[in-house]
């Protein structure tokens, strides 16, 4: 059966695949969780805060989120946000936002809400006597959520927030039905191009397999290591 | 900071004109431990200060003072309401009835700024809570370039004098989960001091540390307390108390029961409580 195979397909569109596909995909996914990480933090500090209003939207939001298929997320952000841009800003018509920065905004609100259940369990994780020291100090909430409590808490959900970026790493192959060109995307488009589909899918799965299998390897041993000395 | 009339004293507390605080007294980066004058100054005022924990009352009509330069000693039983006290007066439990001013500062008081009181008021905890993932060093500096706004320089210089006061400079690199109990437990008192607090509260400072590691921090403790720092110090450590104590006040069931001189106490207390506890905790 392998006779028929013609690998030649893949060496000969590497360059594509991974200079804009995969290039594309790490960065999409990088940026994504970044920014996701930062909103979700604020989400879980709003969630634990204890002020009425402030806990119970972040509370609405997250539960939203993750209510939700990421497929109609996406849609739902491409179609309506150029509506809701130009109620806000009194413009006639929709307003262009580009299916990439669509799509950007979309991943990190989406994975912000799972984010911010990592770092929710992080906070609480770090013992009530910190920040009564810090406290005691006269270190005020922020003075103490960002030298005291955040760096514990980052650090000990560092193994879970990686391993949700992985996650997120593969999600972000969804970004297809906006037509943007991630690596799934480049190795579709090729295969359908020069008629190779099972090689060119199966390339796909050995290259997403190679890099989550990689990555979880590298965060289990990560987790032996920042694991903090009490 | 405003000087506010202060409450009656209480009977058998030297209480002079009171709440004439500086404002910014122990806060000359100079020092490096306030100098203690016996002035009769109060530096700490709880009047009638009562707290509930919903229906379930801690502290009921507690009433007490410390004068600058004093080293009173808090003790009682578990449950007592010791710890809740002491920590009342850096309002790290609220409390819904009375007033506390410290250093001429009202504790109640929504315009006070409580961030600022709690820089000037050290804090030992009973499990230390250096932050872990910090540097000694960091950990002594922390504070004084976040709260109080030391450049870095000064403030590592406060700090590592501080540590070498309490015989630890070699560890200043090493993070607290390596060093021991007693040790961290003094590392914990110089990064209270590097913020030169015009007082100091202890909250069991020693009872979660090994026995063979009490007598460091102790000796440290004495030593502050000669040097004639304010301290509250909530301890067993009935040695500790009539070596340096000027008064202990006992407590039970949320009430001070007994405030007297080192001596009346120890000599004679006269409530049956603080007897049957004096008993219980000397028998050893």
């Amino acid at each position: 059966m392998l006779a028929n195979f013609d690998f030649s397909v893949i060496t000969s569109n590497l360059p594509y695949l991974f200079f804009d596909g995969m290039r594309f995909t790490l960065g999409l996914t990088a940026m994504a969780a970044g920014m996701g990480i930062v909103l979700g933090t604020l989400i879980a500090m709003a969630r634990l805060s204890g002020v009425p209003g402030l806990k119970h939207v972040a509370k609405v939001y997250v539960e939203l989120m993750r209510s939700l298929p990421l497929v109609l997320v996406i849609f739902w952000f491409y179609f309506l946000v150029p509506y809701i841009g130009a109620y806000v800003t009194g413009s006639p018509n929709p307003i262009q936002v580009g299916a990439f920065p669509s799509a950007l905004i979309t991943f990190t609100l989406f994975e912000a809400a799972y984010f911010s259940e990592i770092m929710r369990a992080g906070i609480q994780s770090i013992p009530k006597g910190q920040t009564a020291a810090a406290s005691a100090l006269g270190m005020n909430y922020w003075q103490s959520m960002v030298n005291v409590v955040l760096p514990q808490a980052f650090r000990n959900m560092l193994p879970l927030l990686l391993t949700q970026t992985i996650v997120l790493f593969q999600d972000t192959s969804l970004v297809y039905v906006l037509s943007l060109t991630d690596f799934l995307g480049a190795a579709s488009k090729v295969a359908q191009r020069d008629g190779r589909l099972v090689e060119m899918y199966l390339f796909a799965a050995v290259v997403y397999f190679a890099v989550c299998f990689t990555a979880s390897f590298l965060v289990r041993r990560l987790q032996a290591r920042v694991a903090i000395i009490r | 900071m405003t000087s506010t009339p202060m409450p009656a004293p209480t009977p058998g507390t030297p209480v002079a004109p009171a709440g004439q605080a500086p404002a910014d007294s122990g806060l000359q980066a100079g020092n490096l431990i306030q100098p203690g004058t016996r002035t009769g100054e109060t530096m700490i005022a709880i009047d009638n200060v009562s707290k509930w924990y919903g229906e379930f009352q801690v502290l009921t009509n507690c009433t007490t003072s410390v004068a600058k330069g004093e080293v009173v000693v808090v003790c009682g039983p578990s449950g007592s309401g010791k710890s809740t006290l002491i920590k009342t007066v850096n309002a790290l439990e609220p409390f819904q009835k009375g007033q506390i001013t410290v250093a001429g500062t009202k504790v109640l008081d929504k315009s006070t700024n409580l961030p600022k009181l709690r820089s000037r008021v050290g804090m030992v905890f009973q499990h230390f809570e250096l932050f872990p993932h910090l540097s000694i060093t960091d950990n002594l500096t922390i504070a004084q370039r976040k709260v109080l706004g030391r450049g870095a320089e000064d403030a590592r210089k406060r700090g590592l004098d501080l540590l070498a006061r309490v015989g630890l400079s070699a560890h200043a690199h090493k993070f607290p989960g390596q060093l021991s109990g007693g040790q961290q437990q003094r590392v914990a008192i110089a990064r209270a001091l590097a913020m030169n607090p015009v007082v100091m509260l202890f909250d069991e400072p020693t009872s979660a540390l090994d026995p063979e590691m009490v007598g460091e921090v102790l000796d440290v403790m004495v030593e502050l307390a000669k040097e004639g720092m304010t301290m509250m110090v909530v301890t067993h450590e009935m040695g500790f108390a009539r070596k340096v104590a000027d008064r202990v006040i006992f407590m039970d069931r949320g009430e001070i029961v007994e405030d007297a001189h080192k001596d009346d106490f120890f000599g004679k207390p006269r409530s049956e409580r603080a007897q049957t506890f004096l008993s219980k905790i000397l028998q050893h």
